[in-house]
């Protein structure tokens, strides 16, 4: 064993001791001579660590362990055509680490080979076309950060209260910066015909996801991506490519894009009709509810980060989207919507992307009914989860973005709850 | 190549779009030559896909329900199977053939798919005829029971969406919140069968 090994072994080691006494740090009442987290020589303060060589690609620390993708095995049949949730309650300012965006697969995630990977036009085009992903690096590009947000998201909550965290209740939403190419720029390199209507995606792995997409969107904003955050897409995000429809529903969003169909009619998938379409209280179902409607939800406090710090200053914040733009203004209220006052929005402000909001109060310990009702800028308000059920029913199983409401406890114990 | 504008790909070959444009529309765009009749279907079924969704297409576990639940959708609970609920043929041809059976994908021949697609409408009670066969020719003369239960969105006229008032900032709402209901599973796992009407797909 060399000495740099040993050491790394023995640093190793004193890493759990420094954990133990962090948490006993927090708990034991201050020593008449000092804190020992300052009193006494720390391993970190004494020891070498890791150098350059030790990870090539980093990792977060041991001590966020805990801030992870986490799955309801009772909602599917299968973990392979399933969903898991973001830690929307452990994570600040509006972009998701890629590690930790929510998956959500209908066949597991496809190994693809880019060099065996192709996207292919056809259809209702002058030219049916073959790229590989050589070619598409060599299309002009754009960078955009964009929310994309199951259509299923806070779906388990339309019957009420029944998941308790914002993880699982509102985590099937994550928010990237994408690289890639415009949809635009292909279809055009293909010669759309006249009568082309509507573009198909379809995707290469053994769910062969395909939607409906009017041409109008896909000439609008859409986007073939290769890159999410500068890096490559995950896997379990569509690598190598995916499809890129900014504040539409996630599932349109097809993963390891091979395909694009142009046509004159809609192809009513499987994905379009018997899902991803909200049944109503009276029998009809809607189909092509394309769009996210304006959400936002409190991500701490919340059911997983309770106040444990008692009375005095507390931050309150959490996250407002909306897939007609940007989002103009998040009220916040404490006492289950009676009264309300004007959040703090913070950092960058783009259409169809996530923003964070800040609202700071001093908490006197009393029980508290937390809300957020966002505001978009075309002047669409959140509604109420009653609003919502009072024209759909509760069978839509989509597009729920009715206002979520947390209790807090005199203890600072959160829960997810319904009120009047 | 000339096409275009920046020339970059290349055109695809017939074969090539042969063997991956393999979408069926509700006109009967895409469909394949081929036939099969409920009683191939049948047997196909019990081998390729009874073991999930059961002898009656009733579903095991948590496994879709391929047929049953007329007339449930304005109930508390409905039930939403190729029967009661998809409103084309085409969309039952199509995803058979491009994504089961689940993890063997794309194993069928396209008589396999016409087979098992006449025999799921059997057990809806769509065909009732043992006989009955279904290819490219006869795919049209069926008619899906749900086929007029779709409606366009039309959330934006919804009252909170359509008269996008300002909204109510102080006393809002007369008499202290009341919690009415309560997370029913705490930090979630159990066998709810709650779940499964909210749960994706």
């Amino acid at each position: 064993m060399t000495k740099t090994s040993t050491r790394r072994g023995f640093m190793k080691g004193g890493l759990t001791a420094g954990a133990a006494l962090a948490t006993a740090g927090l708990t034991a009442p201050a020593r008449a001579e000092g804190d020992p987290a300052i009193t006494e020589i720390q391993d970190w303060n004494r020891y070498s660590g890791p150098g350059v060589d030790a990870s090539p690609y980093g990792k977060p620390s041991d001590f966020e362990a805990h801030v992870v993708r986490r799955n309801v095995a009772w909602l599917t049949a299968d973990p392979v055509s399933s969903v898991n949730f973001t830690p929307l309650h452990e994570l600040d300012g509006i972009i998701t680490p890629n590690g930790l965006c929510f998956e959500r697969h209908h066949a597991g995630v496809a190994e693809v080979d880019p060099q065996k990977h192709r996207l292919m036009i056809n259809g209702l085009v002058d030219t049916p076309l073959v790229f590989t992903m050589a070619d598409l690096m060599r299309f002009p590009r754009e960078n955009h950060v964009y929310f994309l947000e199951c259509a299923a998201n806070s779906g388990m909550e339309w019957r009420g209260a029944q998941l308790n965290g914002c993880q699982y209740t509102h985590g099937m939403v994550h928010c990237v910066m994408y690289t890639g190419v415009k949809l635009k720029h292909l279809l055009e390199e293909a010669g759309v015909k006249t009568a082309g209507k509507w573009v198909m995606p379809e995707g290469a792995d053994a769910s062969a996801m395909t939607r409906s997409i009017p041409l109008e969107k896909a000439l609008d904003d859409c986007l073939v991506a290769f890159k999410m955050n500068g890096e490559a897409l995950r896997p379990e995000q569509g690598y190598p490519l995916r499809l890129v429809v900014p504040g539409w529903e996630g599932n349109m969003w097809v993963k390891w894009l091979r395909r694009l169909e142009v046509g004159d009619e809609p192809w009513h998938a499987r994905e379009e009709t018997s899902k991803y379409t909200d049944l109503l209280a009276d029998g009809k179902a809607r189909r092509f509810t394309w769009v996210m409607d304006v959400k936002s939800v409190i991500t701490s406090p919340s059911p997983q980060m309770p106040i444990t710090h008692g009375k005095g200053r507390t931050v309150l914040t959490g996250l407002a989207w909306s897939g007609t733009g940007r989002i103009a203004r998040v009220d916040v209220s404490l006492d289950g919507g009676r009264n309300w006052v004007t959040a703090r929005l913070d950092g960058p402000s783009l259409p169809k992307a996530l923003h964070r909001f800040y609202h700071e109060f001093d908490w006197d310990g009393s029980e508290l009914f937390l809300q957020s009702r966002a505001i978009d800028e075309a002047g669409f308000v959140q509604p109420t989860k009653p609003e919502l059920r009072a024209v759909r029913g509760a069978n839509s199983i989509y597009h729920n973005n009715g206002i979520q409401t947390w209790h807090v406890a005199t203890d600072g114990v959160v829960e997810n709850v319904e009120i009047s | 190549g000339t096409h275009g504008v920046l020339h970059l790909g290349r055109p695809a070959t017939e074969a090539e779009v042969a063997a991956w444009d393999i979408d069926v529309r509700p006109d009967g765009l895409g469909l394949p030559e081929g036939r099969g009749t409920v009683t191939d279907g049948e047997a196909l079924y019990s081998e390729q896909c009874a073991a999930c969704h059961g002898d009656f297409g009733e579903a095991i576990g948590r496994w879709p329900v391929l047929a049953g639940g007329q007339d449930t959708l304005t109930n508390d609970r409905p039930v939403k199977t190729i029967g009661s609920y998809w409103p084309y043929l085409s969309t039952v041809y199509d995803y058979i053939r491009r994504t089961m059976p689940f993890g063997n994908a794309r194993s069928l021949s396209d008589d396999d798919v016409y087979a098992l697609t006449a025999y799921v409408l059997y057990l809806n009670d769509v065909v009732t005829d043992e006989d009955f066969e279904l290819s490219r020719e006869t795919f049209l003369s069926v008619d899906m029971p749900n086929a007029g239960g779709f409606i366009d969105d039309d959330r934006m006229s919804e009252p909170h969406y359509a008269n996008k008032a300002d909204p109510c900032m102080k006393d809002c709402k007369p008499g202290k919140a009341e919690i009415t209901m309560h997370a029913a599973v705490l930090d979630v796992t159990p066998e709810g069968e709650d779940g499964a009407d909210g749960a994706p797909s």
